[in-house]
């Protein structure tokens, strides 16, 4: 579909919300699944694919209340059972529906902590919405009630209210709590523990706070104005924080209980260690993980030429291999950075890309290139050893493998040659190192992700970890869900201490 | 954000500071480096060795020469100024034990990563000869530091205005002459230089260990900017090293990719140059 202007969306609902609201009381499930599904009001593909600001604007009032009429406020709630927090979605979109944007947020927040951004950048159509009633009814994924919008806005609304409440904080309890890591598992830990009155301190590495949210994912998916507001929260609150300090090396791990003080750790730090191809010509000059070209990008500014230290590689022409957000990022940044053209490399076809289905569209907008069932084979350099081109083998479909998914086949002979200065390669992440290296008693998996219990508890007393170290490069929310398990379990055994007057 | 207690000129473009970070100069070990930025939202992230570190003041010494934008500014910066980011120690220490006999070359400004090293050595009982060098008398620091350390020291100038005229490579080809010859050598320097060490005791088989400084990012073992090929293998400096042995390191490779953004950063800083002018005669 062809761009459709926001101020043209915004009015079009604004008609919609007059006609509905007349009979929204008597509407039968068949009229609501004839509303029109409102379209995310977004920037000119044309436009934002030279600029950082975010792709999506968002709802309008009436566009939120014209979706949210479209929820059949089902009784067997299927959208509740896919969301890995559990949010209430029917009664939150019910209060959007009337109007009430205030009660709606307070649904949200009952189980969700950061629903401006797992609005943003959950993958709804994989959870919530894969299988609601709507968009079954109406046979399109991509026609279910937009959950994800409507979070967003709800969140956004409240927000620019200026009202954000600040959670409440029990009395000081005395006790003491490292988060390490300021990623979304590090942030809601934080929050959960600190409510309950304990004095929680988080250790970041970085300069500044956020982990994947701050340094991966770019301002125009996911502004970091957004993410400044959740940790301006934590700040009130009194969690205390330190930036620029690496546990394991500026301080060990066993330290923080032994010398520090500490009655409980948590570890959120993340996965790291971008894995590379294996290649020949990969360590040519103009081949960087989308790790280090998005962190260059996004953290260390490196798009505002003009004032960054921190240089960004200039590229003509560009691969990115891979075919999950990470790569789909890396490559519209790429193009926002002035590249020409933007190839995506990817093994299987779009149906099998790990990507959000918006960031494939949102991608394809904005004139990304796609050359599915491909995979790099060498990468050749000029004589002073920067990047002149790539050699890609084509694939073909062949059986099932044990994902289900159909497993890639090499087609002999098939190589073929194209023509790229850069190639950014995004094809997963191992482990984070530095705690495991440095904390020889830490138990980890034979990917190095560090193990634990249904409780999020690591193999030594007192310290918990969740989100990515645990479950290798996962998703934001999951790594919510976990922090909030850990959070639990942190609050459990301190209580415990303090009734047994430890 | 960090203090800068003292700083000194020790050669035309070459600093020593101390920096109040009683963490890091507790937990430092030698071999280590730390990372800062001079500004926190526009600055770069650049490693630098950690020459010295002093626990009860709290405080660890850098060395660094004026070779880009950050060096510039970090150089400008006085006494009492703070640095906004400093993080550290980083990357794995130098494996210290009784070698034996260990031979320590350190060329122009990586005579300053070398000294810690050099002095946990001679500490562990190591009989240490160290050979420092540089292109000429001017450039020639910490000498009297290693002079204190070394059973045998030796000081080179490519031009001869100091010391022997030589490239360090040529006491060190003499050193790996004698007999016995060194259980371990270690060089410290640019690229170059260690490329030409390595390549110097290769025929001896002295393990030679060489301290690489690629560009980095984090720090961490989070982006793989600072990568490098070590027989055959892809090694990350910042967590992997930065210390490896220097005749499975791909030099040339490493070297290219130090150069990655060159003329990039010429660019740039002319720029900045340029903007600062223009901002004067804004003024005028
Ligand atoms: C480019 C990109 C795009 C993505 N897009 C999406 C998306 O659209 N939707 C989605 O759901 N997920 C997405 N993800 C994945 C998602 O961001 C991660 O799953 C999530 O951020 C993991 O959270 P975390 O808290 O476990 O760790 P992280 O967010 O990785 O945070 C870990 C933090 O810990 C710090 N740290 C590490 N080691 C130490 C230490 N030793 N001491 C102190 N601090 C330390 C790190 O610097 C970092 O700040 C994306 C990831 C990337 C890279
Ligand atoms: S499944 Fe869809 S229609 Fe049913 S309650 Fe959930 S969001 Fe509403
Ligand atoms: S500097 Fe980023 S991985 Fe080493």
């Amino acid at each position: 579909m062809s761009h459709q202007s926001p101020e043209m969306l915004a009015e079009k609902a604004k008609e919609l919300l007059v006609e509905y609201l007349a009979r929204y009381d008597e509407m039968k499930p068949k009229e609501k699944m004839a509303i029109p599904a409102q379209p995310m009001r977004e920037q000119d593909p044309d436009v934002r694919n030279k600029n950082l600001e975010e792709v999506a604007i968002g709802y309008t009032m009436e566009q939120a209340r014209v979706e949210a009429m479209r929820c059949l406020q089902c009784k067997k709630q299927q959208c509740v059972a896919d969301c890995p927090v559990e949010i209430d979605i029917p009664e939150f979109i019910k209060h959007v529906a009337n109007g009430d944007i205030q009660t709606a947020i307070d649904v949200i927040k009952r189980t969700s902590l950061l629903p401006a951004i797992c609005g943003r950048v959950c993958p709804q159509e994989a959870q919530c919405q894969m299988n609601c009633t709507v968009g079954k009814g109406l046979k399109d994924v991509n026609q279910a009630v937009a959950i994800g919008r409507l979070e967003r806005f709800v969140a956004d609304w409240e927000r620019e209210q200026g009202v954000v409440k600040i959670p409440d904080v029990k009395p000081e309890t005395g006790k003491k709590v490292a988060v390490v890591g300021s990623g979304p598992a590090g942030l809601v830990v934080a929050a959960d523990v600190r409510r309950e009155g304990h004095d929680v301190t988080m250790y970041e590495a970085f300069h500044k706070l956020g982990g994947v949210m701050r340094y991966g994912i770019p301002e125009f998916r996911l502004p970091n104005s957004i993410i400044d507001q959740e940790l301006d929260t934590l700040d009130k609150m009194g969690v205390k924080i330190q930036t620029n300090f690496v546990v394991g090396r500026t301080r060990k791990l066993v330290d923080l209980i032994e010398k520090d003080g500490f009655d409980a750790v948590f570890l959120g730090t993340g996965a790291g260690l971008p894995i590379f191809m294996g290649i020949e010509g990969e360590n040519l000059v103009g081949v960087f993980s989308a790790n280090e070209y998005l962190t260059r990008a996004n953290l260390m500014r490196a798009y505002d030429k003009d004032f960054a230290d921190t240089p960004i590689y200039p590229s003509k022409n560009v691969a990115v291999v891979g075919g999950g957000n990470v790569a789909m990022d890396a490559a519209r940044m790429a193009k926002r950075l002035g590249a020409e053209n933007v190839y995506v490399i990817y093994r299987r076809t779009e149906n099998e890309m790990p990507a959000r289905n918006e960031e494939i569209h949102h991608a394809k907008e904005e004139g990304i290139q796609f050359h599915f069932l491909r995979n790099p084979k060498k990468i050749f350099g000029t004589e002073d050893g920067r990047v002149k081109a790539i050699e890609v083998t084509k694939f073909e479909l062949g059986e099932p493998d044990a994902s289900g998914r159909r497993r890639p086949i090499a087609i002999p002979g098939s190589e073929y040659i194209m023509d790229v200065d850069t190639v950014l390669v995004s094809i997963g992440n191992g482990s984070n190192p530095l705690i495991s290296r440095t904390t020889p008693d830490m138990k980890v998996n034979k990917w190095g992700n560090i193990t634990v219990d249904e409780s999020q508890k690591t193999s030594m007393n007192k310290i918990y970890a969740g989100g990515d170290i645990v479950l290798g490069a996962a998703t934001v929310i999951l790594a919510m869900g976990e922090g909030r398990r850990a959070a639990a379990a942190i609050n459990k055994q301190l209580k415990e201490e303090i009734e047994a007057g430890k | 954000m960090s203090k800068i207690l003292f700083k000194k000129r020790l050669s035309q473009d070459v600093y020593l500071m101390r920096l109040e970070a009683p963490l890091i100069a507790e937990e430092r070990e030698a071999g280590q480096f730390i990372m800062l930025q001079v500004d926190n939202d526009y600055g770069e992230r650049i490693p630098l060795t950690i020459a010295d570190a002093d626990k009860e003041e709290g405080s660890i010494t850098i060395i660094f020469q004026v070779v880009g934008k950050s060096t510039d500014e970090l150089s400008k910066m006085v006494e009492g100024d703070n640095v906004p980011t400093l993080v550290g120690p980083l990357g794995t220490p130098t494996h210290i034990e009784n070698f034996g006999r260990v031979v320590c070359v350190g060329g122009g400004i990586g005579v300053a990563p070398l000294h810690p090293i050099a002095q946990a050595l001679k500490n562990a009982g190591n009989h240490v000869t160290i050979i420092i060098g540089a292109r000429n008398k001017e450039l020639i620091i910490l000498e009297e530091e290693m002079k204190a350390i070394a059973d045998e020291f030796i000081v080179c100038t490519d031009d001869g205005s100091y010391g022997r005229k030589d490239l360090v490579t040529a006491p060190l080809k003499e050193e790996c002459e004698k007999s016995p010859k060194p259980d371990l050598a270690i060089a410290i320097g640019p690229p170059v230089m260690m490329k030409f060490c390595a390549l110097t005791t290769k025929p001896y088989d002295v393990h030679t260990l060489v301290s690489l400084n690629t560009i980095m990012v984090d720090g961490t073992g989070m982006c793989g900017g600072c990568r490098v090929d070590v027989g055959g293998v892809v090694k990350f400096v910042c967590v992997d090293g930065p210390e490896f042995d220097g005749h499975k390191v791909d030099f040339d490779n490493m070297i290219s990719r130090l150069n990655s953004y060159k003329a990039i950063e010429r660019k740039d800083h002319d720029c900045h140059l340029e903007k600062a002018a223009n901002e004067k005669e804004g003024q005028l």
